[in-house]
């Protein structure tokens, strides 16, 4: 028999958790055990290169601190990733979006003290270049939005196609009229941004800056806004069941722009924080596979923020432990995406997890997305 | 396929070999230009065919592939390994390590599918979500692989990458060119143009593969059993469980079938186009083929006349690159292969809007049955 404390709400919260978690914690775990095999296979050694990432992941301060950075990308793009799952709709754009949050950031950083020709204070300058790059970014899913909500077509493809576009644009702008015109320039990247529109580091020497507080802030932020206000209820709503949702009274074209918007608003400031606070302008192909590791995140932390933000650590670590990994053990960094991959397959599989440690399912299906729709 | 989408279809055809004519036109004759444009769009619609002819048959039983990007970068790498290795390893000959090279690509598409078939049929995970694990785990292990084998510590290839043993040849299947030889007799003119004709039918072996298979595919889907009870699973999975059909079983065989397209697109990329491989390589073009499915209203001819579309914008890039330096200064824009680029991402956008006519999913299309 068991017994049970049914009154104590700590105890209540503690078992929701660890019944949230269980499964992602099991994926996480075949996952490794499968990638020490393959690693085994490929002639490594599996401890060594675990040894590695987790050295080179939490080993030290600064390699605290680079994990940190890894991991404030991750938290919006993850949580842009999550909205959407939330409302119903897979952003699979995340990618593109970020790449115009961030190009828009670095136009505003380098190019508005040029063309007003004098310099802006941090207090307007800052806020500004986050700001366009975040609304940009919305404005781009948004479209996608309001194609999904007006013709039905369907946001999967399109936010990809807007992928491409996006950066197909930003080879173009950065290799022609955005190119740092520095005399030694080979590279496809932007001017500096002023020191105006830069955010500062947290702690002196490290490189960790206040995004990664912000990236925390926001995760709040969206979890607050999804339990606790009437917008987000109506994106869950319309998540769930969308004709409920109309008879319902709620105005589902307009929450699902809503929700694209929001969920590009996510994604394009993740560009635009990794342009203010890390690179100080923006290059091309930096932000190549944060839209698919946005979704891995996204799912991982099954769409709750504090899921998500415990997911992008994970995934940050995994990245930033790669380069030691790869110094223990020459294994090379791209071990990592298979990792990666493979924790993706079983936490998206959980039937698998659930068969592999005898785990009853408990009968619930969270359908995140529904066919083509015509 | 309705007229009025089969019309919209010519007509962004035409107006992109137009665009190319107008400018090349001082530089070569039309007809040499227009071949040259068919022939392109011919191969480069190659992977766009088979890969919408892979999203038919899994969504014609009902399974929802967004994995055909990833099953084709699989299959383009192991493709490509499997002719090396054949070549390399084994000392097999140029063409049996080529030809092992595309059984290689096509078995590997296969096993892909077999796994989204497990995740969406018997896992019946999301085959949204399962088609982008598959995605992300073809960039994993792709990406992965090719490190490790060719330049990682104790690689069999010690740090670079062994030749491959080349790409298939171009087949000239039809000779239309001896054929009227003797017509033409002396005369310079009709020799060149028949020559140039010719060049449309001059295509390599997966292309030719691709082309038949549309019309293969089309008579299996429309004419046989076996497809009745495809269409039966994607529609009505209760209705064809009641009679017998078993729907299991129908949905593994034809994701797998559908696997198997997609392992022979990328052998295209690898073992037809170019003889070496680069991660991402596919760059879109498997989600641009359901594009295409979606467009042709998941038919077998009606898809690869979407994907001749898609073709010829691409061929369009590929033959300004010829007339780079007639371009005139108002159509500068054109010189810029960014931009040119976009045109088939916009016209997918703007197919899936369904103004040119809206299309039906199979009823069942991403929707587990439950017995």
């Amino acid at each position: 028999m068991q017994t049970e404390k049914p009154n104590s709400l700590t105890s209540q919260i503690l078992q929701s958790i660890s019944n949230a978690s269980l499964i992602p914690f099991l994926a996480i775990l075949t996952a490794v055990i499968l990638g020490g095999i393959i690693i085994k296979i490929v002639g490594g050694d599996p401890f060594l290169a675990y040894k590695g990432l987790i050295q080179g992941s939490l080993g030290s301060a600064k390699a605290l601190s680079e994990t940190a950075i890894w991991a404030t990308p991750y938290i919006f793009a993850g949580l842009a990733v999550a909205l959407a799952f939330k409302g119903g709709l897979f952003n699979i754009g995340a990618e593109g979006q970020l790449a115009v949050g961030a190009v828009f950031s670095a136009l505003i950083g380098y190019g508005l003290p040029e063309w007003l020709g004098y310099d802006l204070p941090a207090i307007i300058h800052l806020p500004l270049a986050i700001g366009v790059g975040m609304l940009m970014g919305g404005i781009w899913a948004g479209i996608v939005g309001a194609l999904k909500a007006y013709t039905g077509g369907h946001e999967v493809i399109n936010t990809i196609m807007m992928n491409y576009i996006a950066l197909n644009t930003t080879s173009f702008l950065l290799n022609g009229v955005m190119k740092d015109p520095s005399p030694n320039n080979v590279i496809a990247r932007t001017p500096l941004i002023a020191e105006s529109a830069r955010i500062s580091p947290l702690f002196e020497g490290l490189r960790v800056h206040w995004g990664f507080v912000l990236a925390l802030l926001v995760a709040f932020l969206i979890w607050w806004l999804l339990n606790k206000t009437t917008l987000g209820f109506e994106i869950r709503t319309v998540g769930l069941n969308p004709d409920a949702a109309q008879y319902a009274g709620i105005n589902v074209k307009r929450t699902i722009i809503v929700t694209m918007l929001l969920s590009g608003m996510l994604a394009g400031l993740a560009g635009s924080i990794e342009v203010t606070g890390l690179n100080y302008r923006h290059e091309l192909g930096f932000s190549i596979g944060y839209g698919y590791d946005a979704i891995a995140i996204a799912l991982l932390g099954k769409s709750h923020p504090l899921g998500i933000v415990l997911s992008s650590f994970l995934f940050a670590a995994m990245r930033n432990g790669a380069t030691r990994m790869q110094f223990l053990t020459q294994l090379p960094v791209d071990l990592i995406s298979m990792l990666q991959a493979l924790i993706l397959l079983f936490v998206a599989a959980d039937a698998i997890v659930r068969y592999i440690y005898r785990i009853k399912s408990k009968g619930e299906r969270v359908v995140l997305t529904r066919g083509w729709g015509g | 396929m309705d007229w009025r989408r089969f019309g919209f279809i010519a007509l962004i055809i035409i107006v992109l070999f137009s665009v190319v004519v107008f400018i090349g036109q001082v530089k070569q004759p039309p007809l040499l230009i227009i071949t040259s444009m068919l022939a392109t769009t011919i191969a480069v619609a190659t992977p766009l065919t088979l890969g919408a002819l892979s999203g038919v048959f899994c969504e014609r039983a009902g399974v929802v592939n967004i994995g055909i990007e990833g099953m084709m970068l699989t299959s383009a790498f192991f493709g490509w390994l499997g002719a090396i290795y054949s070549y390399h390893i084994f000392g097999f000959g140029n063409w049996t390590s080529i030809i092992l090279g595309v059984v290689f690509a096509v078995i590997t598409g296969a096993l892909m599918a077999l796994l989204h078939a497990a995740l969406s049929v018997t896992f019946k995970v999301d085959q949204i979500i399962g088609g982008t694990v598959i995605n992300i785990l073809a960039v994993g292990l792709t990406g992965f692989l090719n490190r490790q084998l060719f330049f990682g510590q104790g690689s069999v290839f010690g740090g670079n990458v062994p030749g491959s043993p080349g790409v298939l040849q171009t087949l000239h299947i039809i000779p239309l060119t001896e054929l009227f030889a003797p017509i033409c007799g002396a005369s310079e003119i009709c020799l060149r143009n028949i020559q140039a004709i010719n060049r449309v039918f001059d295509q390599k072996p997966i292309a030719l593969a691709a082309i038949l298979l549309v019309f293969i595919s089309h008579y299996i889907l429309f004419n046989t059993r076996w497809g009745l009870r495809t269409r039966a699973v994607g529609e009505h999975p209760k209705a064809a469980d009641t009679v017998g059909i078993n729907v299991t079983k129908m949905r593994y065989a034809n994701v797998i079938i559908g696997g198997m397209f997609a392992g022979l697109a990328g052998a295209y990329f690898t073992i037809e186009s170019v003889p070496s491989f680069e991660p991402l390589l596919t760059n879109g073009r498997g989600f641009i083929s359901l594009a295409a499915m979606i467009f042709g209203n998941w038919t077998p001819i009606g898809a690869w006349a979407a994907a001749l579309v898609f073709g010829s914008s691409q061929a369009m890039l590929i033959n300004m690159q010829i007339f780079r330096d007639v371009i005139p200064p108002q159509l500068a824009f054109l010189q810029e292969s960014y931009i040119v680029g976009l045109t088939p991402y916009i016209l997918t956008m703007f197919i899936l809007t369904g103004i040119i006519g809206r299309t039906t999913p199979p009823a069942a299309d991403g929707v587990p049955y439950e017995k």
